[in-house]
Order: C-alpha cells, then structure tokens, then sequence
C-alpha cells in the first residue's frame, strides 16, 4: 500500500456496514470538505485512475471565449437536461414537465427544471394587471396587486412541492422501466418567498366560524381548491419569488398558493381569488381527480399530505456503472410532516441496512439529501433508501404499502395515474455488467 | 379565574391582536361583495353559489351534439387519448385504477355543474349561458341514469339530486381540518 493511500484510506469507517459493500457514512462525515466541494473528487480519482496522457493546451484555452448574455443558459452540452412532457403539442388537455432527477444533484430544483403541471395551458399574465381578491366570510373584502404584496414583510422558506399524483407508476403490478425523472419527476424543491397569508386573512378580518377558503386561479379553469383555514394559518404563503427570482410561468406567475407538505394541485397558481367559507367546495381536483380509491371500493377524500418519501438519484435507472469500485450512491428525501430525520440505505434488497449521511441543513417540508458511500465489487446488487421524518413517521415497504392501497392488475401507461400518493421504496437492480433496471424487491 | 383576570387577559389579547395589525401594511384595496361577483362562480353541494337557470337533457342533448361531442364522444363514451367516458363505469372494487366517471364516482350533482360552468368548452370557457349549463348537467346526469329526461334542473334541485357514489367516501384525516 502505497503512502498516499495509507493517509486516506486507513481509517476504519471505510469498512463495510451491510451486505454488498455499504460503507460507514463516517467515511463521508469525517472528510466534511470532501462532502462540501470538489476537491476530493480529483483526489479520490487519482488513486484509481489510470496512467494519464500528457497535457496540452485545448483549442478554447487558445483564443478568446464567447459573449456574456444578460440571462444565462446552461452549456450547449447539458443539452439533454430537460423536463420530460406529457402532451408538447399542447392539445385540449393536460401537460405534465417532469423534474429529471437522475441528472440533478444538491436540494434545490432550478427553476427552468422545476416540474410543472398545467390544466389548461400557461395563462400569459401581466402582473400589473393580476388581482387577488379575498372576500366571503370576512368583515372587509380586500384585492392586492402584485406591487402591493411586495411591500409587505416578506418570509424566505425552502419547500417541496410534490403532485399527488407523482411517483403513479409504482401502483403498476410489474416495474414499468422508467428513470427517476419518469417515476418521480412530478415533485421539485426550491426556496419560495412570499406573504404570510395569515396577515392578509387578519387584514381582512376572517370570521373564527370560517373553516376553510376556497383558493381560484387566474387560468381559464378557474382551478379552484379548498382549503382548511388551520393549515392557511399554520404556513401558507402567497408565494411571489422562486429561487430568488420572480415565479416561473409553469409554476404560477405572477402568484400562487405555497402550502408546505400539501399535494401540489392545492398549491393554487395564478391565484386570484380567496373566498373564506364554512364549509369545502367540493371542486372537480378535490371531488373526483384527487380523491382515491382503495382496494375495497371507498376512497379517501382530502388526503391532503405528502407523507415522508426518498428515492435514489445516483445511480438509477438511464445510467450505467462503468466499472466495480467506488461510488456514492445518493438520492433525496423529504416529509410533509417536518424534517427529514434518518435514512436508511441497503445494497441487498433489504437484507441489510445502513444510515446514510444527511446534508445538512436540514429543512423542514424541503428535499434532503441523503449520502451513502459505496464500493460495487461487481456482483449483482439491488438497492434502496428509506426514509423517517422528525415525528417517527417512516416510509412503508413495498409489501406492506400494496397490501394497504393496492396496485394495478395489468401495468398502466407510464404517463398515466392509476392511483395517487405513492410514497413507498423504489428499488435499483444493478447486474454484473453495470446495466440499471427498475425492480421491486 | 377571576373575574378580574379575564378581563386582564381579555385586554392583554385584544391589545397584542391590535399591535399585530397596527404593524400590518393594509395595502389591501376594499371592495365589496357585488363588485366581486363576475368571480363569485363557485357551485356548493348544498346549492350555494348556483344561479338563476334551468334546463333539461332534452335541451342539454342538443346542446352536447353541438358543443361537446367533438371531445367527449357519442353520449360521454369518450374519445380515446382526447378524453376519459363519463357515463357508465366499473364498480370501485374493481381495482384500484377503475376510471372514474359520473356515475360511478363523483360523489355531487353539483361538481358537474361547477365545471362545465367554469371549464368547458375547453376552447371558449364561461361561453355558455346558465341554462345551457343547467341543460348539459342535466343531460350527463340523465345518461348516467341519474335523473330523468325531461326532469328539469334548476338551482332548487339540482342539489337534491343524490349522486349513486356519495356516501362511499372516507375523510382521510378529520382531525387535521
């Protein structure tokens, strides 16, 4: 063993700690710099990487580079990172963008990337002209600009946003081979700012028998949803900046609804309207859409709650493991109940398992990501990750999630939504060759 | 506790509610409730929120030939990749993905009438006057062997109309609403 590798190498915690090479997150703990930058991916490269050619001068270090454009785009060579769509030719129906997270990494979707589900298409909204009205069972009917909100105080959270609807595949009865951004791409996680609504409900005097508001947007749907008054006091926001700049067209110019943890189609876009009342609406998406059915023919209303979830990212189905040896196997994880408390990763089908390391900070009702270091030694493997959240709520298995809510009798359309909230495991097989399959285990 | 002390209490809540909104921007323009009316379109299960209007599938058949069918399809069986049917249907212990329709899911008469009302036709929504929304509701109800032909829908009974799915829905978590 060389002098190099002793330094690095020697400590203990890169020893297995579950079957089919799991390695101590220590590894990655104690190196926190390592986990924070990119310097010691060279590093870690060059203790196995083959004997290297000499170097020369590439042709764009010989000459002076291209303009500065005032909105920057990713590289002509990140081409094929881009959303998934459901209906491109924009027919009388509705489109779905999916989040491609088998290319991403970190927490946070960037907005061109960030999924987006329309039902009626993208309204074309000038926010000079853009009203939100709040009337009904308040004491002063109030409207707000876009100008006017944003001089109020304004609160900066992070927040997933996950349609209830996403990750729907996995109700198939056999793994429909699709990436993580075909299974999982209807759910993204970015830093919201806005207004708290409880201020603008106070502002305009809400009656305390008032237990819900019904929210409207501006689209020519008028998607409505209702909403109770507990959770529009608890952390709403009308939400006006994402990541820092004004919202995406996709995810609701010039306003919306930000509910934290709540099924994303209640996440109101276009917002335009908040009617406070006694009793829910009853609308088409909380009437029919989003209520589900269960295995005994009932179905659950208002199932509100995007319950603690994770999936592995890297590596997953698109990709493929070149060679055995050192990888990190890394995914994200998240809760609408608070934050993220543990994961759990195994690379034996669930035989064995270790606790990954979390990135900290660890946002409640946000994306978390998750690290396992990992050496492949070739053989095949099948894994996966399983979350707990901060009250104890932990993602079921795969078994136990069928018996309760059921699966297809025939695999579905791969765009299609046989049922909803699905937050089981999503399993990676991974052959002898390297090649990546969805599998359930 | 006292007298006394609820009235301290009383003041101490009154006085930080009021601190609260001293500091509240109030940027909010007041309107009242008739200038919002043109939005106020929201259709409730116990009728609230229905106009004035009526019609029956007899008119609302016309209607759908003309205005519907392109999309849904001979009497709501569908189109294929352009929409889902909305009569008929398999029983809910079908399976889980049984695809849900008027007459085997939804569980409010008044859901029908919200969104042809608010959505439809998709290419010219809120072009319909409301007796032609009453007319079609009533005609997708009558389809679904839900009410009769020439039974005429109006703000009065409409609501009344007992959906054949109602009663099998389960609240999925009372104590967080």
């Amino acid at each position: 063993m060389g002098k190099s590798q002793r330094h690095r190498g020697a400590s203990a915690s890169l020893e297995p700690v579950a079957g089919n090479g799991l390695l101590s997150r220590r590894a990655l703990l104690g190196r926190g710099i390592v986990l924070a930058g990119a310097a010691g991916v060279g590093a870690a490269g060059a203790v196995t990487g083959a004997a290297a050619e000499p170097l020369a001068d590439d042709p764009w270090s010989l000459e002076m580079g291209g303009g500065t454009p005032p909105l920057q785009t990713p590289s002509r060579f990140e081409k094929s990172v881009v959303r998934t769509l459901s209906n491109p030719n924009n027919e009388f129906r509705n489109s779905h963008a999916r989040t491609p997270h088998h290319l991403l990494q970190g927490t946070v979707t960037p907005n061109s990337l960030h999924f987006s589900i329309n039902h009626s298409g993208l309204p074309d909204i000038d926010p000079a002209e853009h009203k939100l009205v709040i009337h009904g069972m308040v004491k002063q009917p109030l409207v707000f600009t876009l100008d006017s909100l944003a001089r109020y105080p304004l609160v900066t959270r992070m927040a997933f946003l996950e349609c209830s609807g996403n990750s729907a595949p996995l109700f198939s009865n056999e793994p429909l081979q699709l990436t993580a951004q075909g299974l999982h791409g209807l759910c993204s996680n970015a830093e919201w700012t806005g207004v708290p609504l409880s201020i603008l409900l106070d502002e305009a005097g809400i009656d305390p028998a008032a237990k819900w508001v019904i929210a409207e947007g501006a689209d020519s749907q008028l998607l409505h949803r209702s909403v109770p008054v507990k959770k529009a006091y608890e952390d709403a926001l009308v939400a006006i900046y994402q990541n820092g700049e004004r919202l995406m067209p996709g995810n609701g110019y010039p306003m919306r609804l930000l509910l934290p943890g709540f099924q994303g189609n209640m996440n109101v876009k276009f917002l335009r309207r908040l009617k406070a009342i006694d009793q829910p609406a009853m609308s088409y998406f909380e009437g029919r859409t989003y209520s589900q059915i269960l295995p005994d023919g009932k179905a659950w209303r208002f199932h509100f709650l995007q319950e603690v979830k994770s999936f592995i990212t890297h590596p997953s189905f698109g990709t493929k493991l070149k060679e055995p040896g050192y990888y990190e196997i890394s995914g994200v994880a998240y809760s609408g109940t608070g934050r993220i408390s543990k994961v759990m990763v195994s690379a034996d089908a669930g035989k064995s398992w270790a606790e990954a390391a979390l990135q900290g900070p660890v946002h409640p009702k946000a994306f978390t990501r998750f690290r396992m270091p990992w050496r492949w030694d070739g053989q095949p493997v099948v894994i996966q990750s399983r979350a707990w959240d901060e009250a104890g709520n932990v993602q079921p298995l795969r078994a136990e999630f069928v018996a309760a809510r059921g699966e297809t009798k025939k695999p579905p359309n791969p765009l299609g939504f046989p049922n909803q909230h699905y937050n089981s495991l999503t399993s990676w097989g991974i052959d002898a060759s390297g090649e990546i399959k969805h599998v359930y285990a | 506790m006292s007298t006394r002390k609820v009235l301290l209490v009383t003041l101490a809540v009154a006085f930080a509610a009021g601190a609260a909104l001293a500091q509240s921007p109030k940027l909010g323009k007041p309107i009242t409730e008739a200038d919002i009316a043109a939005w106020d379109v929201a259709a409730m299960p116990d009728g609230r929120g229905l106009p004035e209007g009526k019609g029956t599938a007899v008119e609302g058949a016309k209607m759908f030939a003309e205005k519907c069918v392109a999309c849904h399809g001979e009497g709501g069986k569908g189109v294929p990749n352009v929409a889902a049917p909305m009569i008929g249907g398999q029983p809910l212990t079908n399976g889980i993905d049984t695809p849900k329709t008027i007459g085997n899911f939804i569980g409010y008469s008044t859901i029908v009438f919200d969104f042809v009302r608010r959505a439809m036709p998709y290419p010219q929504p809120r072009s319909l006057t409301s007796d032609e929304v009453y007319a079609l509701t009533a005609y997708l109800l009558f389809i679904n062997k839900i009410i009769g032909e020439t039974d005429v829908m109006d703000k009065q009974s409409l609501p009344k109309v007992k959906m054949p799915n109602r009663d099998n829905f389960i609240v999925w978590a009372p104590d967080r609403i």
